[in-house]
């Protein structure tokens, strides 16, 4: 098995072996589990096969993640640059890309040319989403890179989700303003996913076109133009979307939907949960602080972190977000999740069990210690928030 | 003319190259540029974090 050598400053020679380096395959491999359910529908006639992919993500992955338990594995930082070089760690996030538009593709088949239920048609659809749902966290890993080929991979992928806006939105938006009362795409305490959905999808797509309209003005292009990006990455998505309805008729109209839908809710769940409730505070002179470790919510829980190319290690992420995957770092005493995201997800779904795991969590954190005055509070949640737990002075002097 | 780098992520201002995709023409001086200039590839520095190479 590959190591990497180094020395550290005290003279001492180190050598370290990435033990997760193999199972990051799991991440390539995940965007193509409806193919598992397919093919089991292929084998036995049984339509009820192509729900596994469901039962995978939101009854296994959970578990998984409870059992397998946490990782607080770091990679010395004098092998990092070594760790960053290794060409496969990249290798892995260029051909998962390919594999979604398979995906994608090999779905809409099946979803296309089966007599199917009118549930398992759903399923499919749903199924499908979910797994381009995953497509923007491999967009989301290549997109932060400055080579121009991973650049451009970011956008290719992104457009099987139709989700073209998300790297001028990630990275020149969320970073930027991540855990502001403003950021469309860190969720506010007392704000239910429901709430949230309604506010981040219309709100990260219009803070896109604002940061690409007037990058285009910069540079004396109309908005309207091959040379906008948003518009590049939409028209691969409306090429591959509209040639699966010629390929398989009408019925790819509400498969489509329901998978746009289901990716792009995959993304708000991930957003829903990286940062609840966190703010980052504004000094006298109203200058908001720079994002630091305890702004983002994270979870060291190995199984998912396999499958999501470590974005749950979000907290050295926002603070170097160029960091690759296979180098992100465990911290201790960061605001920490008790599950993987898929878990965190289902708990995200009903929002009563949600506030009452995450709302104490909240306020227990060490530079927060009760206060909501240091809290992303939902505005319209304020009055009663601050009644509950005893801070209505608060309001009034404020 | 000069160049001015980010700390974060070791992106380079040059004053003479400019930085076309971003619209800024070489021959750009930093200090022109707005003062909610944000690091263009990371975000998360800014025109004042910059550091003169
Ligand atoms: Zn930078």
């Amino acid at each position: 098995m590959k190591g990497y050598t180094a020395t550290l400053d005290s003279g001492e020679a180190i050598f370290y072996r990435d033990r997760k380096r193999w199972f990051w395959l799991l991440s390539v491999l995940y965007p193509l589990q409806p193919f598992l359910g397919i093919w089991l529908h292929a084998e036995t006639g049984n339509e009820a096969w192509l729900l596994l992919p469901l039962a995978l993500g939101y009854v296994a992955a959970p578990i998984l993640d409870w059992l397998l338990g946490e990782d607080e594995n770091n990679p010395p930082e004098a092998v990092v640059l070594q760790l960053d070089r290794d060409r496969y760690y990249r290798f892995l996030t260029y051909i998962v890309v390919p594999l979604h538009y398979v995906g994608l593709i090999g779905v809409a088949y099946w979803a296309g040319t089966q007599e199917l239920a009118w549930w398992s048609f759903i399923a499919l659809a749903a199924v499908a989403g979910i797994a381009s749902g995953l497509g923007i966290n491999t967009g989301h890993e290549l997109g932060h890179k400055k080579s121009k080929l991973e650049r451009s991979l970011a956008k290719i992928v992104l457009a099987v989700p139709a989700y073209g806006h998300f790297w001028i939105e990630h990275n020149r938006g969320h970073h930027r303003d991540v855990a502001t009362p403003e950021d469309p795409a860190s969720a506010r305490m007392g704000e239910s996913i429901y709430k949230f959905a309604l506010r981040e999808i219309p709100g990260a797509f219009r803070r896109a076109w604002d940061i690409e309209r007037e990058r285009l003005e910069r540079c004396d292009k109309p908005v309207w133009s091959t040379d906008n990006q948003i518009l590049q990455s939409l028209s691969l998505s409306a090429v591959l979307q509209l040639g699966l309805i010629i390929a398989f008729g009408w019925k790819m109209i509400p498969f489509l939907v329901i998978h746009n839908v289901l990716a792009w809710w995959q993304l708000t769940s991930a957003n829903y949960v990286e940062h609840y409730g966190l703010l980052r505070l504004k000094d006298q002179k109203d200058k908001v602080e720079r994002c630091q470790l305890h702004h983002s919510w994270n979870s060291n829980h190995i199984y998912s972190n396999l499958v999501l190319f470590h974005l749950e290690r979000h907290s050295d992420h926002h603070a170097h977000p160029l960091r690759r995957y296979q180098s992100l770092r465990h911290f201790d005493d960061l605001p920490s999740l008790p599950n993987g995201y898929f878990g965190m997800y289902l708990l995200a779904y009903v929002p009563g069990l949600w506030y009452r795991v995450m709302d104490q969590r909240l306020l227990a954190l060490d530079h927060i210690d009760g206060d909501l005055d240091k809290v992303n509070v939902d505005p319209s949640k304020k009055k009663a928030l601050y009644e509950k737990y005893g801070q209505s002075q608060k309001l009034q002097a404020g | 003319m000069s160049k001015f780098k980010c700390p974060e992520c070791a992106y380079v201002f040059s004053e003479a190259d400019g930085d076309e995709h971003e619209g800024y023409p070489p021959g750009t001086e930093f200090a022109s540029l707005p003062e909610d200039f944000a690091c263009p590839d990371c975000s998360v520095r800014f025109k004042e974090d910059f550091e003169k190479v």
